[in-house]
């Protein structure tokens, strides 16, 4: 990266996080809301833990890894939802009559998104250490979480990216959440894969991309090291990731038309 | 070569009519050019092409210089734009906005830091410059955009409508330092609007723009003084005598079409002739209630040229400003 692009993307996320942080009203429901569903649903479905097979002794330590995943949702629909806001304002505008690089635009934004999702990660860790969860592969495990959740914002905040991109507007970006909350569901967040009983659920849990970043994360908290659930984890959050910043790129080309 | 020339600029959209058809232009160095049009004009679709945000469809261009299709970069490097809307980040302050676009145009250190407090003192935004912008009022808001388009010292400034919805205090001071930008700094300014008064106030030339076609283009004075003299409106003490008034006003110029009790007339030697009425009207006992001179204006100009008035014409068009 050459000075001036390194330069460029440092002014960009920097921006990027001091607006993230400015918006209480967006940060606060992208850190309550995954808390709470954990307390919830650790409450709710605690009779898993008498299933056969079901890999831990805690259901709160199971559910934990999901608040992960929904930070990881949130940090789409934040990274989008500012950049759209700056095209209908006008900044983006702003932006393009400077020597500003396409590549740092999309690399600065994800500051914002990189940010917020370690600050989450922080507050979910924090969290599941009050509600008594424990990290079985330890400090090193911890490093790791974040590891994977920094790539997760980065690739889910890059699709947000270029949806706000491609759609110019808000309301677009906000359009995703559902859709990435049903693909959540139809993961492995509340039973693992082979305890899923019915057949068509747990093949779509199978295809799933969601299923291998949740269990990734899972499997540092509830299993130690499983290195193929922990590979397969950060091959799907790269490949989210290349796949969101090339899409990321290709909408940029259609919306900046400046020569 | 002037500092903007423009020779044959089309765009085309999709769908709908041509918004800038043809047009050809040439702005001088330290020159204010007034760009005058309805919304829907094409004014604003002219400053995104001159500005390389959008490309042109066919034509061609020159900004400081350079080539707006080929030499985009160049283009960007030499020019300071203030487009429609104030487009400021809300969450960040007055030098925050001066850290950021200083950076993105390669600024940094003591240097970027003098050049921000400087323009913030210039255009009074020193005391507000720590506050985030979402509390700045319109007109700071304006004046901000102002300092930022001229961070990097910019030859070429464009100006897009940026007295828009501003208190007339605000719209004057911003009036007073884009006239000093041009004639202390020698910077070129190109201004769109549809604001007469601010045409005439601040441009050397203009350009008025019609369904993206320029339909005439000089100084305000020689635009106005085409379209003709200087007209007399007067309203007698007693409507009875409206008659009489209108016969007392022949020798002194063309009569204009009366409205209600008032008489008017074009005035064949301008001002001179206002004393010379008035003697006349007490000559004959004629009570003047109301006495109106009135200069053409460059709404006089367009009605000429388009066949309607500039006030308000624009009104229903649809605004074919794309986003960037």
């Amino acid at each position: 990266m050459s000075a001036v692009l390194a330069t460029q993307v440092l002014v960009i996320s920097e921006r990027s996080v001091r607006r993230t942080f400015r918006q209480p009203a967006a940060i606060i429901p992208a850190i309550i809301f995954p808390i709470m569903l954990l307390f919830v649903s650790a409450g709710g479905l605690q009779a898993a833990e008498d299933l056969p097979g079901f890999p831990s002794v805690s259901y709160f330590d199971f559910a934990l890894a999901v608040t992960f995943m929904q930070g990881a949702i949130f940090a789409t629909g934040g990274a989008g939802t500012d950049l759209a806001t700056d095209i209908e304002t006008g900044f983006l505008s702003r932006l393009s009559l400077t020597p500003m690089s396409g590549a740092a635009l999309v690399l600065g934004q994800l500051g914002g998104a990189i940010s917020l999702g370690v600050f989450q990660a922080t507050c979910y860790l924090a969290a599941g250490f009050i509600g008594g969860a424990t990290i079985a592969s330890g400090v090193a495990g911890v490093v790791v979480i974040y590891l994977l959740v920094i790539l997760m914002a980065v690739g889910f905040g890059a699709i947000g990216i270029a949806a706000a991109l491609r759609s110019g507007n808000g309301e677009a970006v906000q359009g995703l959440f559902p859709l990435l909350f049903v693909l959540l569901f139809l993961s492995t967040i509340n039973l693992p894969l082979d305890l899923i009983p019915i057949t068509w659920f747990r093949w779509v849990a199978t295809g799933n991309p969601i299923t291998y970043l949740v269990d990734a994360v899972r499997s540092l908290i509830i299993t130690g090291w499983d290195g193929p659930a922990i590979l397969a984890g950060f091959l799907v959050a790269f490949a989210i990731a290349v796949l969101g910043i090339i899409g990321s790129a290709a909408a940029l080309r259609g919306r900046l038309q400046r020569t | 070569m002037g500092a903007i020339e423009v020779r044959g600029l089309v765009r085309e959209f999709k769908k709908g009519p041509r918004a800038v058809d043809n047009i050809d232009l040439t702005v001088a160095e330290g020159e204010i050019y007034g760009f005058l049009g309805p919304n829907g004009a094409g004014k604003s679709t002219t400053v995104l092409m001159l500005t390389t945000l959008l490309p042109p469809t066919a034509g061609t261009a020159t900004v400081a210089g350079f080539d707006i299709v080929k030499q985009g970069p160049q283009v960007r490097a030499s020019i300071g734009a203030a487009l429609q809307e104030a487009a400021l980040d809300r969450f960040l302050t007055g030098r925050e906005h001066i850290k950021l676009q200083g950076s993105l145009h390669g600024m940094k250190g003591a240097d970027l830091r003098q050049r921000g407090n400087d323009l913030l003192e210039r255009v009074g935004l020193t005391d507000a410059a720590d506050r985030k912008v979402g509390g700045y009022s319109g007109g700071m808001k304006r004046r901000l955009d102002l300092a930022l388009a001229l961070l990097h010292r910019p030859r070429v400034l464009f100006l897009d409508e940026p007295t828009t919805g501003l208190d007339p205090q605000s719209r004057s001071a911003l009036w007073d330092e884009v006239a000093r930008l041009s004639r202390e700094d020698g910077v070129t300014v190109f201004l769109t609007t549809q604001y007469l008064e601010e045409a005439d106030a601040l441009a050397n030339r203009v350009g008025i723009i019609d369904h993206g076609t320029i339909v005439v283009e000089g100084t305000p004075d020689e635009l106005k003084a085409e379209v003709g003299r200087s007209s007399v409106e007067i309203e007698p003490h007693d409507a009875a005598r409206l008659a009489d008034l209108e016969r007392a006003l022949a020798p002194f110029g063309e009569p204009m079409v009366t409205r209600g009790t008032r008489a008017s007339i074009r005035l064949n030697e301008g001002v001179g002739d206002v004393a010379a009425i008035v003697r006349a009207l007490d000559a004959q006992g004629i009570v003047v209630h109301q006495l109106r001179l009135r200069e053409p204006t460059l709404d006089d100009v367009f009605l000429e040229k388009t066949g309607r008035s500039l006030e308000g014409s624009g009104d229903n068009d649809e605004d074919e400003t794309p986003s960037a």
